[in-house]
């Protein structure tokens, strides 16, 4: 432990004397209140200390005191339905303790230590352990069943375990023997957040991650452990696709990181979790989920350990066997967070003023996705999703952030002004939107949808046929146009607007299972299939748009789930049947 | 200002230094002395006695860096003296503060009596546990169709006017004050009104139209006049929020706050900033803008537990009508939507001259739906946005095709964009709807167009709601 004096003050940043022999992201104290600060970089006896709680009011000479740790978190049952600031400390613990307003230099243990858990152990004494080894169980919440894991750091042989019964996280649960060494085991253990959790061994992310958004799960699947990226300037539904993500995707766990963003989405979205049902698990979405809360108004340098935070948890369930999904919104405002501190240090700009290594630190963010065989036993698989939102100023892709953060992800869900503005929402550009994952993924879903990519590129075909046309369109009109040029506009928007189209705030609409995605695109695609025979006989498109059966199709969305596959059905033999009797009629 | 008028409302004096080293722009270097804390606010008095507040803004062994409001001229070295208060800016807050109007700093300027404090808050508040924070649902009735049916605001929410030069942005918040304010009568309702580097005349207007309102007496008046130092204008909205939060949590009002015109604000900054000499960020804008506007706007909600609510409507004129500018684009990244007027609305003649399309109020679905405005209100406004929206594009193409060349369907679209901007948005200055009127407006806008063109409206509602069905019953 290292004990130093405050030198200068400089927003965020404090300089202190006296500090040799402290490590560079040693934890320290600083001040009389011991605001949390972590040591960025080392200058003779100096150190230079980010502090992530607001500095007004320091003097010069306060002490500052290491920690002789790196910023750790607590990994351990507790964790899910909470909400914690980006130090994990439990934000609703903190209003317990001072009200509705945050103030400084509170200590609060990240997980609850008079809650007692029913543990159940599974390992017995004399069994050899080594890291990450499950060794009992605990029921966290009716759904997610908690993991007790030896620490990646022990391995030995087990030389005591509790039987089952109600212990608290503080207790010791077991003793692991090593080499004529005693550990002590408990419920938790501390993990450094800028280090990420071993494996063992990177899988490819073969299986998709089901997201309930139509625009996603068909034209641009997510993988599971896979990485993307949504970039969308202000109003076009950053922060909605995203909270969307998190309630209706086949995650397990699910983890909401909002960094810098609004208090008041962040109350939305705590409150709508609790109100709202999982549709596979029928329980509250609560209950699988942790949130991290940053928000635009709490301390700038608290952005940057939110995000690792909540990617260190994402790590510790991916090593439980979890599918993870963690969202991060915004990292454009961690970014910025970076910028004002490297500004401070006098650091040499890169690009508008963002430090250098911007894309070094996005790339640690984002390499910590993936698919992993995990570490221990028994053998598992778990995945970690990482969607980061990105807020370029001025809706402009080629500002650093976005460009950065293009070069480690595999999917962007591009989101365009001009679609929200008419609000057509998620408003994804199909055009500019990608997924790297489609070749990976292909397989799976092949089996479950045996014409998916045959549906995806008739999709994508008429949709960039539209994108061509809609030229043609802006200087002739489209009267002009030939009959299957006409038919090609009326299906694309078709697609856009009774497919791609989805209202979130619809109980219907808002989550739609892949078997129902895939029947509705089958419908439209149908559609096109016959209306195109019926145009090569001579058929204006002006009279196959008015067909009964279009204004079936238009309110397919509505249809409920459950009755959905014999309603398709349904749509589907009356496309025939009117079909049929218009052919007929000209015939 | 001369020393005799300057009646701080801050605490005592402390500590007292003569030991400048340098002045220029709006600095103060001088030695470190113990003790000196960083934020704290200092009084300069220069060489002609006259004092000045300032502020630490950054702090070392060696040096402390002072940033003066009011700027540094008539400082010399020798002579000058920095007076340490200890303590960060403080606000002295009292009911007594409503009908009154104030300076940036928080000084009574309309010649009434001093506020006896009931309490000192410190400017710079303290952020809202996300955890305490209650989810803005209760919808306020503005009267103005354009803002209830299409942008509806709850309480708790900060929603900006994003205006340009000469648009008529002062008349529709003060509208709006009128108007929302006849709503929920039982309920303790205030308004906090910040001028922030206006002309006169301006912060006049909303002064004579609270007055004619017979809403003064409720109202707390902040006027930083386009001549008063720039950084003081960095603490108006701070003060004005002070008070607004003080009104709501300890006194359980409901206050809406107007700070206009925010695009002064963030040329301060920048200008602060310039003078700092920090790295700029976009158009020499600093790079926390965003982070020090959050510290702004971030201060309007709902708590659990508390009866009050601190609603904000910022109103900034967008420099060059460009929405992309930092100052809309950093201030849209926070806020919960934007309320956006249009140069060619304003020119047609149509009031309130609101942009329908780049409008956007992103807590609307929370405070409307059955129980709260009408059950079918939701459908109408997407039904509406979707069908203006096409009706927009329409418009363009018939531009350049002429508008004989477009289908019949296509002309209907024309006619109801056309018909939505005259009998929908546009409305009286003095006029008040009830959302019922706007939304039995837009029902008859919407029987305009073929009934299967309104595929975002359910079955249901179509048949109760729609003039059509109305009329058989």
């Amino acid at each position: 432990m290292v004990k130093g004096h405050i030198w200068r003050v400089s927003g965020p940043l404090v300089i202190a004397d006296g500090m040799r022999g402290a490590m560079v992201y040693e934890v320290v104290e600083v001040g009389f209140d011991g605001l949390i600060g972590e040591i960025i970089g080392l200058d003779g006896d100096k150190a230079i200390i980010q502090v992530y709680e607001d500095t007004s009011g320091l003097t010069i000479g306060e002490p500052v005191v290491s920690t002789g740790k790196p910023l750790s978190v607590e990994l351990g049952p507790g964790l899910i339905a909470s909400v914690f600031d980006g130090l994990q400390r439990p934000l609703k613990s903190i209003e317990e303790l001072v009200g509705p307003f945050i103030k400084r230099g509170l200590k609060v243990k990240a997980l609850p230590r008079d809650r007692k858990w029913h543990f159940k152990p599974l390992a017995k004494v004399g069994d050899t352990v080594e890291p990450n080894d499950i060794i009992g169980i605990v029921p966290e919440t009716s759904i997610v069943e908690h993991k007790v894991m030896i620490p990646p750091t022990i391995r030995g042989r087990l030389k005591w375990i509790i039987p089952e019964g109600d212990y608290t996280v503080d207790e010791v649960i077991a003793i692991v023997e090593h080499q004529g060494r005693e550990y002590e085991i408990k419920m938790y253990h501390d993990w450094p957040v800028r280090k990420p959790r071993p494996y063992r061994r990177k899988l490819d992310p073969v299986e998709p991650l089901i997201t309930g958004k139509r625009i996603i799960d068909f034209l641009f699947p997510l993988a599971k452990g896979g990485k993307a990226a949504i970039p969308g300037g202000f109003g076009t539904g950053k922060t909605v696709t995203l909270q969307d993500l998190t309630k209706w995707s086949h995650s397990h766990i699910n983890i909401y990181v909002g960094c810098g963003e609004r208090g008041n989405e962040m109350a939305d979205a705590l409150y709508s979790f609790t109100q709202l049902e999982d549709p596979r698990t029928g329980k509250k979405l609560m209950e699988r989920s942790v949130f991290i809360a940053n928000t635009s108004n709490m301390p700038v340098a608290a952005r940057e350990t939110s995000v690792f935070v909540g990617v260190t948890i994402g790590e510790y369930f991916r090593d439980m066997g979890y599918d993870v999904l963690l969202v991060a919104d915004s990292t454009s405002r961690w970014a910025e967070a970076m910028r004002e501190i490297s500004g401070r240090l006098e650091e040499m700009p890169g690009e508008e003023g963002f430090p250098a290594y911007l894309g070094s630190r996005l790339a640690e963010f984002y390499e910590r996705a993936g698919r992993t065989l995990c570490l221990g036993r028994p053998e598992r698989y778990g995945s970690l999703t990482i969607v980061g939102a990105v807020s370029p100023p001025g809706a402009d892709f080629s500002e650093p952030v976005t460009q950065n953060t293009l070069r480690y992800i595999r999917a962007l869900y591009a989101l365009d002004v001009a679609l929200a503005n008419r609000r057509h929402f998620p408003a994804i550009n199909w055009l500019i939107s990608y997924s790297l994952y489609i070749d990976l993924v292909k397989d799976y879903l092949e089996k479950r949808f045996p014409e998916w990519m045959k549906l995806r590129e008739f999709s994508m075909k008429i949709l960039q046929r539209e994108a061509e046309l809609e030229e043609i369109v802006r200087l002739v009109g489209t009267e002009t146009l030939p009959e299957e040029d006409k038919l090609v506009l009326e299906v694309a928007r078709m697609i856009r607007e009774d497919f791609l189209f989805q209202d979130s705030f619809h109980e219907i609409d808002r989550y739609s299972p892949p078997e129902r995605t895939y029947l509705m695109i089958k419908i439209i695609a149908h559609f096109y299939e016959r209306a195109l025979e019926a145009v090569r006989k001579g058929i204006p498109v002006s009279k196959i748009a008015s067909l009964p059966v279009r204004v079936k199709i238009d309110r397919m969305r509505f249809i409920p789930h459950d009755k959905f596959t014999s309603e398709a059905n349904k749509i589907l033999n009356e496309i025939d049947r009117e079909f049929n009797e218009v052919i007929r009629h000209v015939e | 200002m001369s020393s005799s008028t300057v009646k701080a409302p801050l605490t005592l004096l402390v500590r007292e230094n003569r030991k400048i080293r340098g002045a220029r722009g709006s600095l103060l270097l001088m030695e470190t002395i113990p003790g000196v804390k960083y934020g704290e606010i200092v009084e300069v008095e220069t060489s002609s006695g006259e004092v000045r507040y300032g502020q630490v803004i950054d702090v070392s062994r060696e040096v402390t860096v002072i940033q003066v409001f009011g700027g540094v001229s008539e400082v010399d070295l020798r002579r000058s003296k920095v007076r340490f208060k200890g303590e960060t800016l403080k606000l002295p807050v009292s009911l007594d503060m409503l009908g009154r109007i104030f300076d940036g700093l928080g000084r009574p300027i309309d010649g009434g009596p001093p506020i006896v404090p009931d309490d000192y808050m410190d400017i710079n508040g303290a952020p809202i546990n996300p955890a305490s924070r209650m989810p803005p649902s209760e919808f306020i009735e503005t009267g103005i169709s354009a803002i209830d049916l299409l942008n509806s605001i709850v309480r708790g929410q900060k929603l900006p006017i994003f205006s340009g030069s000469g648009l008529p942005h002062n008349r529709i918040a003060a509208q709006i004050v009128r108007q929302a304010s006849v709503k929920g009568k039982g309920e303790k309702f205030a308004v906090v009104f910040a001028a922030i580097g206006v002309p006169f005349d301006d912060a006049r207007f909303f002064i004579e139209n609270f007055r004619r309102a017979g809403a003064l007496e409720r109202t707390v008046v902040f006027i930083n006049s386009a001549a008063d130092p720039v950084v003081e204008r960095i603490a108006v909205p701070r003060v004005a929020l002070t008070t607004a939060e003080y009104l709501a949590w300890k006194h359980d009002m409901h206050v809406l706050v107007i700070l206009t015109d925010m695009r002064n604000y963030c040329e301060g900054l920048r200008e602060l900033s310039a003078a700092r000499e920090e790295v700029p960020g976009r158009h020499g804008y600093p790079g926390y803008m965003y982070t020090d506007l959050a510290t702004i706007y971030e201060r309007a909600g709902r708590i659990w537990g508390k009866k009050g609510s601190v609603t904000q409507m910022p109103v900034l004129t967008m420099p060059n009508d460009d929405i992309t500018h930092p100052i809309p684009d950093l201030t849209g990244y926070i806020t919960e939507g934007q309320l956006v007027l249009s140069r060619d609305l304003h020119r047609k003649g149509i009031y309130p001259p609101l942009d329908v399309l780049l409008s956007l109020s992103r807590l609307m679905k929370e405070g409307i739906g059955p129980g709260k405005t009408r059950e079918d209100h939701r459908q109408v406004f997407m039904q509406l946005y979707a069908a203006y929206a096409e009706g927009q594009r329409l418009r363009e193409l018939a531009l350049i095709i002429g508008a004989e060349a477009l289908s019949e369907k296509d002309k209907k679209y024309l006619a109801f964009a056309d018909e939505f901007e005259r009998k929908l948005i546009n409305q009286g200055e003095y006029e008040r709807r009830t959302i019922e009127e706007s939304l039995d407006i837009a029902w008859d806008l919407l029987s305009m167009l073929p009934e299967e063109e309104l595929k975002l409206i359910s079955d249901e509602f179509i048949r109760k709601y729609h003039p059509k069905y109305r009329e058989r019953e």
